[in-house]
């Protein structure tokens, strides 16, 4: 038995817009400050109080959000008492939102202890979710996780509950037009390591996989023209579907071993998610290898890739993913990163200690012990292809 | 030679196996905690039966079966029906699937659960590393 749960989506031009269709007494607008001075938390405004519905932003959250970040927000979320809370941003906006909406729901439930094994946490009671995404590529706005800072342990915290998933996904391509190259590449290479890890996991199924293989399709075709050309709207309606299609696809059958790595990366060096995902993504494809063949040859040929005789479907999908990395100038590396070799030893203890921990590991095709984990992050910090 | 589920000897098979488990060791190396697994009667098998193992830093201390429930205050209670843990013996269900669907129950403390979820992994792994013949 499992399950299958995504939010209500509202995708294309002008999907803001079904904010003013809302039903509500007072929303609470989750956001950061960088969203409000583009503008948009204003647009959201102007939506919502057509719909007659009062507003209040709480716009602190940060890059990475941490534990005490959220209980901020949730904090000022209780003076204000709304029955609507909309996040407007990335990520790292939109999982802060989910985490301060469990616990103004559920008081008696800290955080950091939103588990998978809940059945019963009733949201939805006091007040409904709608995440806004203005990135292309987390997912976050249609997945039940929540990715948070734990800075005292400096680890992320994977907290997974079904029901933490928003009641309405906005998709709006009209939002990510000014987003910059970069965060275009990284939250792109997001969407495509969802997509792949969800396609290849233990725990894929015939529900995720048609959404994890077509998030692939659009994001080989359109990531890089939207990295190029930000006002090339095709590209970038294109990949705003593909994140969320991604996101949809992969939290149904969850993420894997790139996501350990990347969640252990970020934390120590505080890397951007999608690119340090995406950049361990080929290597975690090699290690895997054998063990999902069949699966690598199978996105190889939805993406037309060809498979030469007597070459591993994972060798050449590993290859196309670091061209299309390179093409957009994303790091092969962690060296790439502009890490350095001396800060990489010294932290690499606690690299594997994350890594061996972290819960996207579990559903890995093949899971490494401590010596394997800590020659695959020497293998990723010099560039060089697994061979073990 | 399998071995009775539920008995003294697959609890004492299943505490050897892991001490003797390198996966085991490494996931759960920061483990503090002990528990109860309580396999509870259903349609197929009227019996009930409580496991008790002490688990501290990839280590099992103790490993036997319980009589009286009220004798230990484990950290964890992991339970459920019969068949959903034969199920999982059998590897033919995932154990943290079976968690996350609740046709296993855990109660116990979450937070640390979920740092170290390949620990849960790893002991069922442990429990499934020998052969187990089922009383039903």
């Amino acid at each position: 038995m499992w399950y299958f749960v995504a939010p209500k989506v509202v995708f294309g031009q002008d999907a803001l817009s079904h904010l003013a269709e809302l039903k509500g007494r007072s929303a609470f607008i989750v956001t950061d400050k960088n969203i409000v001075s583009l503008g948009f938390v204003d647009k959201v405004r102007e939506q919502l109080s057509q719909a007659g519905i009062q507003t209040a932003v709480f716009d602190e959250i940060e890059s990475d959000p941490s534990l005490q970040t959220v209980q901020k927000g949730v904090a000022v979320m209780n003076q204000y008492g709304p029955d609507l809370v909309v996040a407007v941003g990335g990520g790292s906006v939109m999982d802060a939102a989910k985490a301060m909406r469990v616990q103004y729901e559920r008081p008696d439930i800290k955080p950091e202890e939103i588990n998978p094994f809940i059945s019963d946490l009733g949201l939805g009671a006091k007040c409904k979710l709608v995440c806004v995404t203005t990135t292309s590529g987390t997912g976050a706005e249609a997945t039940f996780a929540i990715i948070l800072t734990d800075t005292a342990d400096q680890r992320k915290l994977s907290l997974i509950n079904r029901e933490v998933v928003p009641d309405i996904a906005i998709v709006d391509p009209e939002l990510a037009r000014v987003m910059p190259p970069q965060i275009t590449a990284d939250t792109g290479m997001d969407a495509l390591t969802h997509a792949v890890e969800g396609y290849t996991c233990a725990w894929k199924n015939d529900f995720a996989d048609g959404l994890c293989i077509k998030a692939i399709q659009i994001v080989f075709k359109y990531l890089s023209r939207a990295v190029k050309n930000g006002n090339d709207m095709e590209a970038r309606e294109r990949m705003h579907n593909a994140g969320c299609i991604g996101g949809i696809g992969f939290i149904n059958a969850l993420s894997s071993m790139a996501h350990a790595a990347g969640h252990s990366l970020g934390a120590l060096f505080h890397v951007p998610h999608g690119r340090a995902v995406g950049m361990f993504l080929p290597y975690t494809i090699e290690y895997i290898g054998e063990a999902r063949e069949e699966l690598w040859a199978e996105i190889a040929y939805a993406i037309k890739l060809e498979v030469p005789e007597g070459k591993r479907a994972a060798t050449v999908l590993a290859q196309a993913i670091r061209g299309l990395a390179r093409e957009i100038n994303q790091p092969l590396s962690i060296e790439q990163m502009g890490i350095s070799l001396d800060s990489f030893n010294k932290a690499m203890e606690k690299l594997v200690d994350n890594v061996m921990s972290d819960g996207s590991l579990i559903v890995s095709a093949r899971i490494p012990s401590v010596a394997e984990s800590e020659k695959f992050f020497n293998y990723t910090y010099e560039g060089k292809s697994i061979d073990f | 030679m399998a071995i009775l589920f539920g008995s003294q000897e697959w609890v004492d098979a299943l505490k050897k196996v892991l001490e003797t488990s390198q996966p085991y060791k490494e996931a759960a190396k920061k483990w503090e905690g002990d528990l109860y697994i309580i396999v509870e009667p259903d349609a197929s098998y009227k019996n009930r039966h409580v496991l008790y193992l002490d688990l501290w830093h990839g280590e099992c201390r103790e490993a036997r079966v319980i009589t009286d429930e009220n004798e230990k205050s484990p950290k964890y209670r992991i339970f459920g029906p019969f068949t959903n843990m034969k199920q999982i013996l059998d590897k033919k269900v995932d154990p943290v699937q079976s968690m996350m669907t609740g046709r296993i129950k855990v109660k116990g403390d979450m937070a640390q659960i979920m740092k170290m979820p390949r620990a849960a992994v790893e002991l069922v792994n442990c429990m499934t590393g020998f052969e187990t013949v089922f009383p039903d």
